[in-house]
């Protein structure tokens, strides 16, 4: 059972620990999470979306590298997809942050979705509270490139870089999915290629026809080149600017807030499925209600209100 | 992998053969199969030795000459591969293939704490040109050229090859090194790889122009698809990826403004002879027509000599297998008259016992024997390319060449292979392949004789009940480590500091800019700047390269 | 909280200079088709990177892939650092070229699992999930 000083100390075996005790559901690990969550909330995290193949991974291996250079410890989430045949995943991400894996200051996990749609796994928030538990000053978690649904990173992140590469339709595709009413800095990798700029006006028009007002951050679009590193430093600190201009306009108070809120209502849902999930396993009404329906007694419609109203008392 | 899909019916007949290129085979071939496919003599095939040389480079080929034969030789220390190289010489050898351990390819010295272990294991270590000079002392490398199975250190290799033959008082001029030097094939299937693939490229490049100018005996570049296709690409691949290696390195030079025809005809080819034997022979003999079609078409290159696509064509390993070992005896040959079929002017065997040891004597005899029978006693000297003319074999060779022509388009459209190898969709590809297809074998989709499906396996003890032999290992001798790091002690001691610093920031100056290392190479060989202190500059200066997501 | 399955987490790890990764590789798809969470390490790694590794992502397999004939020294030195580096209930597996004599040596350092080269898919999925039963 790892121990709560060690982990706000920063131990990485501890809080890795205590990361394995909450995706495996135990109830111990969810204890020590409610004893920790009073030291968390400092950490300032990224949330870095977009396609499978664009070089996310690529980034934010040049992002750690950045922020390292200017002192910040940098935790780091990737999220794969689960096989939906096999239930198994290979978690590959990290191969290409590997360089960082002894720097005291770096600590990268990764997980599977485990069948949780929205792009990350149903425990990357309360990972995250870990790592910021831990004293990590930027987390930055990078989420499954599903594209449509990628709706989850919103409700964890403070910001949010959308990457995309050139000539590739889908980059303009995740843009039109939701994201671009919420993202804040906008990366376009591989901009090597020769559409790069085309691919920047494009994203730039659509940006335009998005509303503002005075005291929002502005979007603002980057191009990098991942593979050789170019444009990422500039990336951190566009990062950095937003924090601080979330912090100057109160913003960062209000968006802490609202990814509290926001966390409270997904726990509370997952807890509420959970219990309506067991019940629905043993209860006797159930049963009968399903025999009513196979026999066309009464239809699922009617059943299902009945069953609400009467056993959940709502 | 090699082996073909078979489809049967309840008796046993064959209702479809796929090979693994992704072509299928009809129960028979006839004319109409030739005219099917477009088939025109002039175009297609030619008269052998005469262009698109489909048929074979020479127009005698193995009836002035048979194919010769190579020896891998070193390990330990490089006084004993010293000896081992004059052993060979006295034996009537007339060149010598070199391997290097793993610290020396990965550029560590032998002190180095990831050299632990490794130290003169797979090959001979080689931490300066002090090292080199016990190798090579009393070679005549005027007449002895030297293949070097080196990769990610080559230019640096072939820079101490020069230095130690101007110690010994040869001139540049004279020596002939074939350093393997092939980059993107390590990034592929081998693993030796260090820096970043543009700067791996930039260093082929450099070692390629510096032999244009100064060493005109060696040949800078063997690329190699052998090592491709162990790693699970298709045959067709294998030569696809390979050309596609070429042109990266060809384009490189091109762009410094020097000629096509001034190179090409010095690169050689590496590639691998295992599986079925009629898919092996289209692919070599469509690989022939193709090479000298792309070098003609694309780079302008004029001169027939310049056109040949000269290699090695070896029995690979992955066709072995550790079950029922003496089977390999027969794959082997096979394989071996796959090569001969195909008009392998240089070719090489696994030894039978291959799959799970360092062979013995007597079965590296037995290869021997093997290659010697087919052109000696069995009949393959006697006429060039016997096969052509077969509506089945020039069907298949069209077929081929268009499979491989399919597969390079695919590293066009994702921008070339040094863009390919950076994203990972090469790396990718393959290794699902291998995945797949090491399925298929389990499954008993794909079959070899003697190994017995799992699913068909009673459950027993780990041998899986049936006859599998045991891996032998050599014993790692502590005493080459031991040997290796007290010479490097002495050289460091006793060399001139300030010309080995001086050294190393001129080549640090030279791989910041454009100007080619080779030169400032020589110079801080000359100086026994040390393997890990002349790779540590490239390493500073590019980086180190991270592997893209395999899956 | 939700319950959710439990997976094996399974790190794949290449440690020293040598670049054979087609089986590690291979293994690796293998064990994600039996349902497991498998992290790859990449080539070229030491072993303070490994351990660092399995510490950050709290595997419950390492597994390694030794092609060099180096799987004795590299074993013995791994299990020490890993009884250092608090990973006592992690368990060490290693794949590769290991001739049959040398099993007894390593299950005798403390590995729990072997496979030479020529065990199957079926055979290294069912030693894995062995160590879990």
């Amino acid at each position: 059972m790892p121990n709560a000083d060690d982990i706000r100390s920063g131990n990485k075996l501890a809080g890795a620990r205590l990361i394995q005790l909450i995706e495996k559901s135990d109830p111990n690990g969810f204890k020590l999470l409610k004893e920790l969550y009073p030291d968390s909330g400092n950490a300032f995290i990224i949330g870095i979306t977009g396609s499978p193949g664009v070089g996310k991974s690529t980034l934010i291996d040049g992002l750690i590298e950045a922020f390292r250079k200017m002192d910040f410890k940098v935790a780091v989430i990737c999220v794969d997809p689960t096989s939906p045949f096999s239930g198994g995943a290979i978690l590959g991400d990290r191969i290409r942050m590997q360089r960082h894996v002894t720097d005291k200051g770096v600590f990268i996990r990764s997980m599977a979705s485990r069948g949780h749609k929205g792009g990350l796994s149903r425990t990357t928030k309360d990972c995250s509270v870990v790592l910021d538990a831990m004293g990590y000053d930027i987390i930055i978690i990078e989420s499954v490139g599903a594209g449509q649904a990628e709706f989850d990173i919103i409700k964890i992140a403070h910001s949010i870089g959308v990457v995309s590469i050139p000539g590739a339709g889908d980059g303009i595709q995740a843009v039109k999915a939701g994201i671009l009413e919420t993202a804040n800095i906008f990366i376009v990798n591989k901009s090597d290629r020769p559409d790069a700029d085309a691919t920047v006006e494009s994203l730039k028009m659509m940006l335009n026809m998005r509303f503002s007002s005075q005291t929002e951050w502005l979007p603002r679009i980057y191009k990098t080149n991942a593979l050789d590193k170019t444009g990422i430093t500039i990336v951190a600190k566009a990062f950095l600017s937003h924090l601080k201009f979330m912090r100057q306009n109160d913003e960062w108070t209000r968006k802490r807030n609202e990814l509290e809120r926001l966390y409270f209502q997904s726990l509370l849902e997952d807890l509420v499925m959970e219990k309506v999930l067991e019940f629905m396993a043993v209860s006797k009404e159930v049963e009968a209600a399903i025999k009513s329906i196979g026999s066309h007694e009464t239809d699922p419609i009617s059943a299902a209100e009945q069953i609400a109203d009467k056993i959940l008392g709502f | 992998m090699g082996v073909a899909k078979y489809i049967k019916d309840e008796k046993g007949a064959i209702k479809e053969v796929t090979y693994q290129s992704g072509i299928t085979v009809k129960p028979a071939y006839g004319p109409e199969d030739l005219e099917q496919a477009g088939f025109e003599y002039k175009k297609d095939l030619g008269a052998p030795g005469e262009f698109p040389f489909t048929r074979s480079l020479h127009p005698e080929s193995y009836r002035s000459r048979a194919w010769t034969t190579r020896q891998y030789t070193g390990f330990g220390t490089p006084e004993e591969t010293n000896k081992r190289f004059k052993l060979m010489i006295a034996n009537g050898q007339t060149g010598l293939n070199v391997a290097f351990d793993l610290p020396t390819q990965m550029g560590y010295d032998s002190d180095h704490p990831l050299a632990q272990g490794e130290v003169g294991r797979v090959g001979m270590a080689i931490d300066s040109l002090k090292d080199f000079e016990a190798a090579f002392a009393g070679i005549p490398l005027d007449r002895i050229g030297s293949g070097l199975t080196i990769n990610a250190v080559a230019t640096i290799m072939m820079a101490m090859y020069q230095a130690a033959a101007e110690k010994f008082g040869f001139k540049k001029e004279q020596i002939s090194t074939t350093p393997q030097n092939d980059i993107l094939k390590e990034m592929i299937g081998r693993g030796a790889w260090i820096f970043p693939v543009e700067h791996g490229v930039r260093l082929v490049g450099d070692s390629i122009e510096y032999a244009v100018k100064e060493l005109p005996k060696s040949n800078p570049v063997s690329i190699c698809g052998y090592h491709i296709r162990e790693s699970g690409a298709t045959p067709a691949q294998e030569i696809a990826y390979g050309f596609s290696i070429a042109k990266a390195y060809i384009d490189n030079v091109k762009d410094r403004g020097i000629d096509p025809s001034d190179f090409v005809g010095r690169f050689s080819f590496n590639f691998n002879v295992y599986g079925n034997l009629w898919e092996q022979i289209a692919k070599f003999r469509a690989a022939r027509k193709l090479w000298a079609k792309m070098l003609k078409e694309d780079y302008g290159v004029t001169d027939k000599k310049k056109l040949w696509l000269r290699g090695l064509f070896g029995g690979g390993g992955s066709g072995l297998t550790k079950e029922q070992p003496e089977n390999n005896i027969m794959r082997g040959a096979y394989y071996a008259l796959g090569a001969a079929l195909s008009g392998a002017q240089t070719t090489a065997l696994c030894s039978f016992d291959e799959a799970y040891t360092i062979p013995t004597p007597r079965s590296a005899l037995l290869s021997l024997r093997t290659l010697e029978m087919l052109m000696e006693e069995v009949g393959l000297r006697d006429t060039v390319d016997p096969l052509a003319g077969s509506y089945f074999i020039e069907t298949l060779t069209l077929q081929m060449e268009e499979k491989i022509v399919e597969e390079m388009k695919e590293v066009e459209k994702w921008g070339g292979m040094v863009k390919s190898i950076s994203n990972g969709f090469i790396q990718r590809k393959v290794s699902r392949q291998a995945y797949e297809y090491e399925k298929g074998l389990q499954s008993g989709e794909y079959r070899k004789v003697g190994v017995i499906p799992e699913s068909e396996r009673q459950e027993s003890a780990k041998s899986g009940g049936t006859e599998k032999s045991d891996v032998e290992l050599h014993e790692y001798n502590e005493e080459w480590a031991k040997h290796s790091i007290s010479s490097l002690k002495e050289v460091r001691r006793t060399r001139n500091d300030k010309e080995v610093k001086d050294s190393l920031k001129a080549l640090e100056k030279a791989a910041k800019g454009k100007d080619n290392i080779m030169p400032r190479l020589v110079r801080c060989c000359h100086a026994y700047a040390t393997v890990g202190e002349m790779t540590g500059v490239f390493r500073d200066v590019f980086g180190e390269w991270t592997e893209p997501d395999f899956y | 909280m939700m319950k959710t399955t439990n997976k094996i987490r399974v790190l794949i790890a290449k440690p020293g200079l040598d670049g054979h990764d087609k089986g590690a590789k291979i293994v690796a798809l293998a064990l994600r088709d039996a349902g497991m969470e498998v992290i790859y390490s990449g080539l070229h790694q030491t072993l303070d990177q490994i351990i660092e590794t399995a510490i950050q992502e709290t595997v419950d397999v390492i597994g390694l892939s030794i092609m060099s004939g180096a799987h004795l020294p590299i074993c013995e030195k791994l299990v020490a650092m890993m009884k250092e580096n608090g990973l006592d209930d992690v368990r060490l597996s290693v794949g590769g070229v290991i001739p049959y004599q040398d099993i007894p040596k390593l299950e005798k350092m403390g590995v729990a699992a072997i496979f030479p080269g020529g065990s199957s898919f079926k055979e290294i999925v069912a030693g894995m999930n062995q160590l879990f039963d």
